[in-house]
């Protein structure tokens, strides 16, 4: 679904991704770790439009479609979901009416009516209950005043209303405590089918012990230099990231 | 241009008096020669800094000094399109208080009186005579100056001890012509000790010739009582609407103001607020939402005189095209005034580059154990917001719109009238949206 070919992107004129390829198929879970400034999150933002992000070369599609000359609303709409590694607090935007407002685009989008109020509350109660999400927080601004978890878990909500087909999480689990974590990675299990895939961001090997990646692969300095299966990960948290520098800045 | 109105006043002083009350023509002649000192206020004034009058100020307006009845019955043009609101509604045609229409007034409690000024001022002169002028006539300022010497009628609503209105009033002003037109009028509101009412003012327009209105609103707020004033203005861009609202608060009293300009043409709004009792609360909110060449200045002075008061002011404008704007919060802190705690926030969007807003916050504390706070800020439209809305597929335009919405929602939430606040809501939206927000009840206000 996801096709990644020798993309270069910078940001205010320094290059951070180098050359980057990557290839995601439906029913996949691909796990992309690497040192702080690797370019993980770079990546992350290239993927769902950020302006800040200049891409000077390489290709993107998604299920052929030229991923890059998408908006970022159309990117959503097509079925990426960003999972923000700093969730925005949008102070006077209740959650419901902005769920209310981002589903219905969606649905305009695919050429379908609006949803009831009657179904869209009932959907919001259900998906609410996948993440154990505080029904108070519904009521609340969008992220206004949420601690770290609920703002976490507020992305793992947005993300099962909208139902995408690739979903990128982009340090989901920084910041949270262990039980929020199981709660996000038990949202994002139940989430799985064989027609969606996942794209989890981390740092650390904490969150593959809750969701379990078919790929694993390793971003340096602006590229994937090398991929494995999950017991990579185990590896990366054993020994640290510098024998892979080593192996790169080596060749 | 303040000579025509000179003359006038000195070739028809006698006609304008015996069209008014003894208790409004005392201060007449006095406020006359302020007037003549005075003039009209310029932009040099720093007072008047962000109001740029000249050219509204230079048309040659009609007066209605003889008070010949203009032809429109507005219980029957006017139909409030605010549903659900249930208010004992009252109209001022231009500068004369309409006779109240008895079937579509419910009885106001007891001992509550709402009327013309002049006819009470005739009938009750001892109700007035404590407070009429009472707080305009300290002003040296030519707008009030010249109102004092205009002004033949008004607003009049005088709350008794201990009474609460459990319903708004509201007073519509309807400015109704075929000439280019001027209308002064005087607002008295009286609430005594331990008194509660809310008052809701519209402003609309009916023609589309020039107009200019110059009201003065004097509100006197007992021990206790609480008052709650709100003014609605949707008026036409050929309008100038100057309106000065002077409050007077007693001991542990509450009052909460809140200006909306929604459309308009040339607006000053001045807001003083005298605080001469101890354990005052006061809160001052308004919004502006203005494009094209519309301009609207707030003005807002809190004097506080008194130990142990509260006061807090939320000013938000989003300004687009070439729209122009400007907000002052004057604080006073008297000396012995200690233990006072006055916030200030004016939070502005610009829209477009050549929007232009200007904000001054002026503090001027002379007691030492305080705590004021005042914060401003210009800017557009939160980025990171916007993106986050979009990456939900939120299109731009639509993300731009919910922010602008729910930056001007804190000033909406302080409307304590739900009916109000439920068609205000709509109302900014659409404003926002660029759709006509005129109320459905104006005839032509676009």
């Amino acid at each position: 679904m996801l096709e990644i070919k020798n993309l270069h992107a910078n940001i205010n004129g320094k290059e951070i991704l180098k050359g980057l390829d990557l290839v995601v198929r439906p029913g996949e879970i691909h796990a992309i770790m690497g040192p702080n400034g690797a370019g993980k999150s770079t990546l992350a933002s290239v993927l769902s439009g950020n302006q800040a992000f200049e891409v000077t070369k390489g290709d993107v599609t998604f299920y052929g479609k030229n991923l890059l000359e998408m908006l970022p609303e159309d990117r959503s709409r097509e079925g990426i979901f960003l999972s923000f590694q700093y969730p925005v607090e949008i102070p006077g935007v209740s959650m419901v009416n902005f769920m209310r407002t981002a589903l219905n685009e969606h649905r305009k989008y695919n050429k379908l009516e609006p949803m009831s109020a009657t179904d869209f509350l009932r959907t919001m109660r259900e998906k609410k209950e996948l993440v154990e999400m505080d029904s108070n927080l519904a009521n609340r601004s969008v992220n206004e005043g949420f601690s770290g978890g609920e703002k976490k878990k507020n992305e793992i909500f947005q993300m099962a209303m909208l139902d995408p087909r690739l979903a990128i999480l982009d340090e989901t689990d920084s910041g949270l405590d262990i039980d929020a974590l199981r709660i996000v990675a038990n949202g994002v299990n139940k989430l799985k089918r064989t027609d969606n895939a996942t794209i989890l961001i981390t740092h650390y090997q904490r969150l593959l012990d809750y969701i379990v990646p078919d790929f694993v692969h390793v971003l340096y300095d602006g590229r994937i230099v090398k991929t494995g299966g999950k017991e990579l990960a185990l590896e990366l948290e054993d020994k640290g990231y510098d024998w892979i520098k080593k192996e790169v800045d080596g060749e | 241009m303040e000579q025509q109105y000179i003359e006038l006043y000195k070739q028809h002083h006698e006609s304008i008096k015996e069209h008014s009350a003894t208790v409004m023509n005392t201060l007449r002649d006095g406020s006359f020669t302020l007037f003549e000192k005075l003039g009209f206020p310029t932009s040099k004034l720093e007072n008047y800094k962000y109001s740029d009058l000249k050219e509204p100020l230079s048309i040659d307006y009609g007066l209605n000094i003889n008070r010949v009845t203009i032809p429109v019955n507005p219980y029957e043009v006017f139909k409030c399109d605010v549903p659900g609101i249930h208010s004992f509604l009252f109209f001022v045609v231009n500068d004369a208080f309409y006779p109240v229409n008895e079937p579509n007034n419910k009885s106001l409690p007891n001992g509550v009186i709402i009327g013309s000024l002049k006819e009470i001022a005739t009938t009750h002169p001892e109700l007035l005579k404590d407070y009429y002028g009472k707080l305009s006539t300290t002003k040296n300022d030519g707008l009030v100056a010249f109102n004092g010497a205009f002004a033949q009628d008004g607003f009049f609503m005088y709350v008794p001890k201990g009474v609460v209105l459990d319903q708004p009033v509201q007073l519509i002003n309807i400015m109704r012509s075929d000439v280019d037109f001027m209308a002064n009028s005087h607002n008295l509101i009286i609430l005594e000790d331990g008194a509660h009412a809310q008052l809701l003012v519209c402003d609309h327009t009916m023609d589309e010739v020039r107009f200019l209105s110059n009201r003065v609103t004097e509100v006197f707020v007992g021990e206790n009582a609480s008052y709650e004033h709100y003014k609605l203005e949707n008026t036409h861009i050929k309008t100038t609407n100057l309106s000065t609202l002077l409050i007077d608060q007693k001991t542990s009293s509450t009052v909460l103001t809140n200006v909306i300009t929604l459309h308009n043409g040339v607006t000053r709004n001045s807001i003083e607020i005298d605080l001469d009792g101890e354990h005052c609360e006061t809160r001052l909110c308004g919004m502006v939402i203005a494009d094209k060449n519309q301009q609207v200045d707030n003005f807002t002075y809190i004097m506080h005189n008194k130990p142990n008061c509260n006061s807090n002011e939320l000013f938000k404008y989003v300004l687009d095209d070439n729209s122009k704007a400007g907000f002052t919060g004057k604080i006073l802190v008297a000396k012995d005034a200690q233990k006072t705690s006055a916030f200030q926030i004016n939070k502005n969007i610009l829209l477009k580059k050549t929007a232009k807003m200007s904000t001054k916050p002026q503090l001027e504390i002379y007691a030492d154990d305080v705590k004021c706070s005042h914060g401003a800020t210009i800017g557009q439209l939160d980025e990171t917001a916007k993106f986050y809305m979009q990456s939900r597929g939120i299109p731009e335009a639509e993300a731009k719109l919910l922010l602008m919405y729910a930056f001007t929602s804190d000033v909406i939430e302080n409307i304590r009238i739900t009916a109000l606040q439920d068609r205000i809501k709509i109302l900014v939206e659409k404003r926002l949206r660029g759709d006509l927000s005129k109320c459905e009840g104006c005839i032509i206000c676009q």
